[in-house]
């Protein structure tokens, strides 16, 4: 039972108290931590600060001291903001004696330090402020009297090096505020049990789990596909075909959310929209490369209800609700069914009407995967995550940090880590080898004691060895690593690159690095052309070229989901499920099925066959195209050992193709595919990939070993200071057992390579593998081909040479000869 | 190691893909921008990078000098980061220049960053050093110069194909002159693009790459 003025404050709204609200005040009321998994618009948020607001409310003002009592965290700095200024209607109407405030990046620095001193009742903020806040000497004071954490969309934060950072500072308040309890805040989730942990700190040797309330689900979103009978594309993102029903489909909403999975795809469907707007709808534009000022506006214009659709990425899958939204559009593949939940749920926020929701598949394998995201969702059925491990990269950043707040003891610091659940089964040589290396580089050669960052006081702490060293910490704390971005700076027509010129927004360096002056590509709305790269940025100017050259930026971030690939090899391997495709679709598997074989579940088909003057070898695992490239990089050392003379290959979402000079159909194929491939060949093929290379980047910065920014220097556009490449080469040839190094090993197993799902994918379909030799090219192979067409003629040969192109190869694959 | 042979003013000069350049006539190795102690220089600021450079830099000097067996080898300056780079290094460090010492005559020429290499290493220090038509030196002159080699500058460059690109250690010439890439294990590049490259030749100039196992000449002439 809720107090009287808050069953007023319910009463006077016209509302009832939900019963997950409800519970969620019982569970306060018993000082134990929990989970809510609800979905959205289940009044989740109220939820989570209820009884944080009863309790301020029981104890008079005067008789508390001026101490945080609450502390909020979200992923997202803007929901923060957000959520302080809905917290601000009950406090009044209630006329509570509560204070709320954020602390952000915006926060100014006189508000900071009043902060620290005297906090407010409820401070809400970001991973990253509450590790700045706990580095700083006063956190002991400042968080002595806390009595509750709470933390937004855990769903999106649990599994990341951001998640692992929040761990380590929730380790740490349980020293600093041994009494306090935690509430999780969830979108549905397959498995709440890592949330749960993720709550709790957790005793030696055994599992802790945190209550778990479960909220009623709301109505089941109404899910329609957009799918056309007459023509469905073979390979591509852009569903250009499709654009006429995503235009209809935005005039039938008041306000329409159109997702897509890159910034490039972004780019390209907002132009494709434009120009068949005859009825001039405000739509926008919203991705990660624009500039902040464009975004906020672009949010700002929704949330006064000014647009009738925004085209984006990932930057608005989680957020501040828009209550105006009814439709949300979701261009190209969706990748997971929590995914999907989670951008359909950006749809209507109340949750006794159904979200409408649109899929636009671009290709066959997309309507696919489209029908098996919608009957997951439908089912109520969801993805289930891989857990990382590791994180020594983090836990060295966590170290220093703990050394700028007071002097440690190892042996306190090291029980303090391993009650986080990412470090539960940490060994102490990890832990000793993490201190050794922020002290002092952690080298066998011990060239660098003497300068050493941190150094034991005579009772056998480690402290800070000079206060600069607090300071740095704070410009470079944080998980995140970006891209080094360039800034894209657009000047008038004639004049010199690097003369004047408005910034337009950034872009990764490595794709300005790849252009040519001259060279047109699609930014923020517009076809521009590069006019030079100057330390100031790259230069651009208006092109009125419509066939620019599309970038390739940050293609695919997210892979297919394990879950949903499994529901579409089940899809695939059971023909009585096609009747419900589009015809071409059918058409497709059915001649697959008669020409090649359609592989039964658990099966893995591999087909060799020639085309023109070259020999391919294509398999479809459909584990996603980070998997399927470091299969690919793998098959190819292996044949080239084999003297098979492999050329290249490349891999999308489902399928890879290896091409070369030779038949490939006569090899070993239960030997190629064997997982002793994840041993040597994995370890000589790591040390030149460029992806681990960047794995290695994104841990030295995390680490501390390179610094982002120095102090007096915070403003410096290419951050990183020094090339982590070449310390990649000297560190690997010299040692090779470095802690940054393995910290790099345990990050590429679940991040950029994948090698965890690979190893799966290998030892699931070891035994059953399915190979056919065929005199052709199957009309499986054709998207998988029709990539490598486009990766190698991108900008070199016509259009027109290119369709033809396509053309012959689909007459080939679907001809019943 | 396939060298690249090319003219410079007139005198042969061959390009090892290790970034360092030798010329047969004079019998003579050249290596540019060693910047030997450049970790430990960052390690008193307090950034601790592998303390393996230097030994990563003595090795492959070691195995180019073991390649092309010359009587003299000549370091273009900036062969120690720093003013105290020299009494830093480590003993096996020391081991390996005495030995590199042994190989061949050495000549030191003094670099912004080691104005005055230390008395005690092996051979002489010079501010240039003429070889015939060639005129070795650290840093290049603001006007054309004929014959001239030098370091200073780390030149890079990059190609791009198929919507990748790759960056590399490079050579430069026009023919005339001649810029070597920096040798040292951390020293990274300048790209051949910047006005510090193109105010030096006065037509257009090469870029010859260094690949794993040979020089790569960039096919496009860059015009200034």
């Amino acid at each position: 039972m809720l107090p009287p003025k808050f069953q007023d404050w319910f009463a006077s709204r016209g509302w009832q108290p939900r019963a997950h609200q409800l519970a969620l005040a019982d569970h306060a009321a018993r000082g134990e931590s929990v989970l809510l998994v609800a979905p959205t618009g289940g009044g989740k948020t109220l939820a989570g600060f209820l009884p944080s607001l009863i309790d301020l409310a029981e104890k008079p003002k005067r008789a508390r001291k001026s101490a945080l009592h609450t502390l909020y965290i979200s992923p997202l700095k803007a929901l923060a903001v957000d959520v302080a200024r809905n917290l601000q209607a009950p406090i009044a109407e209630m006329d509570l004696p509560v204070t709320v405030e954020t602390r952000t990046g915006d926060t100014s620095a006189a508000r900071r330090q009043r902060q620290r001193h005297t906090p407010p009742d409820i401070l809400l903020t970001t991973p990253e402020q509450l590790s700045l806040l706990l580095a700083h000497p006063r956190a002991a004071q400042m968080f002595a009297g806390l009595s509750t954490v709470v933390l937004d969309e855990l769903h999106a934060l649990y599994n990341s090096k951001r998640g692992v950072q929040v761990q380590l500072a929730l380790a740490r308040l349980q020293s600093l505020a041994p009494g306090h309890r935690r509430v999780g805040l969830s979108a549905t989730v397959k498995d709440p049990a890592p949330l749960q942990r993720f709550l709790m700190p957790q005793p030696m040797g055994q599992e802790c789990l945190s209550r778990l309330v479960i909220a009623k689900g709301g109505a089941k979103p109404k899910i329609e596909i957009s799918t056309s009978d007459s023509y469905v594309p073979w390979a591509g993102h852009l569903a250009r075909h499709a654009m006429i029903d995503v235009m209809a489909a935005i005039q039938s909403a008041k306000t329409a959310l159109v997702f897509v999975n890159t910034r490039s795809q972004a780019e390209r469907t907002f132009q494709e929209l434009w120009a068949i707007n005859d009825a001039n709808l405000p739509i926008a534009l919203h991705h990660g490369s624009l500039a902040q000022e464009q975004r906020r506006k672009v949010e700002a214009a929704m949330a006064k209800g000014n647009l009738r659709a925004v085209v984006c990425t990932s930057t608005l899958d989680l957020g501040i609700d828009w209550g105006a939204v009814d439709k949300v559009i979701c261009i190209g593949a969706p990748k997971g069914a929590a995914r999907l939940v989670q951008r359909i749920g950006r749809a209507n926020h109340r949750l006794d009407e159904p979200s409408l929701a649109l899929l636009v598949p671009a290709n066959r394998f997309e309507v696919l995967e489209c029908n098996a995201a919608r009957d997951a969702v439908l089912a109520g059925e969801l993805d289930g995550e891989r857990l990382k491990t590791g994180a020594l990269d983090v836990l060295a950043q966590h170290v220093l940090g703990s050394a700028c707040a007071a002097p440690f003891f190892a042996d306190a610091l090291f029980t303090e880590v391993r009650a986080a659940s990412p470090y539960a089964h940490l060994t102490r040589e990890d832990f000793d080898a993490v201190v050794d290396f922020v002290a002092t580089g952690g080298y066998a050669l011990r060239a660098y004691d003497r300068y050493a960052r941190l150094r034991k006081t005579e009772d056998g702490r480690f402290r800070l060895a000079h206060p600069r060293l607090a300071q740095e910490y704070r410009l470079n704390a944080g998980v995140i690593v970006e891209d080094p971005m360039v800034e894209i700076r657009l000047q008038g027509k004639g004049r010199p690159a690097g003369a004047g010129g408005r910034k337009l927004g950034e872009l990764e360096e490595y794709f300005i690095e790849q252009l040519a002056v001259g060279d047109t590509f699609i930014f923020s709305g517009d076809v521009l052309r590069f006019e030079g790269l100057r330390e100031t940025g790259a230069y651009v100017t208006r092109a009125r070229d419509p066939e620019a050259q599309i970038p390739s930026y940050n293609g695919g971030k997210f892979p297919l989901s394990t879950f949903l690939a499994q529901r579409v090899r089940e899809m695939v391997s059971n023909p009585a499920s096609w009747s419900s495709l589009p015809d071409p679709v059918q058409e497709w598997l059915k001649i697959q099925e008669w020409r090649s074989v359609i592989p039964k579940p658990g099966q893995l088909l591999i087909e060799t066959f020639p085309r023109g003057n070259r020999h391919y070898l294509v398999c479809y695992p459909f584990e996603g195209r980070l998997a399927h490239q470091t299969l690919g990089m793998l098959l190819t050392r292996r044949l080239e050992r084999g003297r098979h003379h492999p050329m290249g290959f490349v891999a999308n979402e489902y399928a890879l193709a290896v091409w070369g000079a030779k038949d490939m159909g006569g090899i070993d194929m239960d030997a190629l595919f064997d997982q002793d491939m994840l041993g040597d060949d994995l370890d000589s093929w790591l040390a030149e990939s460029n992806l681990y290379k960047r794995t290695f980047r994104n841990c030295a910065i995390i680490a501390g070993l390179i610094q982002r920014r120095f102090p007096g220097k915070e403003k410096s556009g290419r951050q990183v200071t020094f090339s982590s490449d070449l310390i990649y080469d000297v560190l690997r040839e010299h040692e090779p057992d470095h802690v940054l190094l393995r910290a790099t090993y345990q990050d590429a197993g679940t991040g950029l390579l994948d090698i965890a799902r690979l190893g799966d994918m290998l030892a699931r379909v070891k035994k059953r593998l399915v190979t056919r030799r065929l005199d052709r090219v199957s009309p499986l192979a054709v998207p998988a081909l029709l990539e490598i067409s486009r990766e190698m003629v991108a900008g070199e040969v016509d259009e027109a040479i290119l369709r033809d192109n396509e053309d012959a190869l689909i007459r080939d694959a679907m001809r019943v000869d | 190691m396939n060298d690249l042979l090319i003219k410079v003013n007139g005198e042969s000069v061959l390009l090892d893909a290790c970034g360092a350049a030798f010329s047969p006539s004079y019998s003579t190795l050249m290596f540019a921008d060693l910047h030997l102690e450049k970790g430990s220089s960052y390690a008193r600021g307090r950034q601790f990078l592998p303390p393996y450079d230097s030994a990563d830099t003595l090795r492959r000097m070691a195995q180019a000098i073991a390649r092309h067996k010359p009587a003299r080898v000549v370091a273009l300056g900036d062969s120690f980061h720093d003013r105290d780079a020299a009494d830093r290094l480590g003993v096996q460090e020391r081991i390996l220049l005495g030995e590199l010492g042994r190989a061949a005559h050495f000549t030191w020429i003094a670099g912004n960053h080691d104005p005055h290499p230390p008395g005690w290493l092996n051979g002489e220090v010079a501010a240039e050093l003429r070889l015939g038509g060639l005129l070795l030196r650290h840093e290049p002159a603001c006007v054309p110069q004929a014959g001239e080699v030098a370091g200073h500058l780390h030149p890079c460059a990059s190609v791009a194909k198929w919507g990748r690109s790759v960056r590399r250690r490079c050579f430069v010439s026009d023919g005339l002159r001649l810029i070597l890439p920096s040798f040292g294990a951390y020293t990274g590049g300048l790209d051949v693009g910047d006005a510090a490259f193109t105010s030096l030749f006065a037509g257009s100039f090469h870029a010859y790459m260094l690949g794993t196992r040979r020089v790569y000449a960039m096919a496009r002439r860059i015009a200034v």
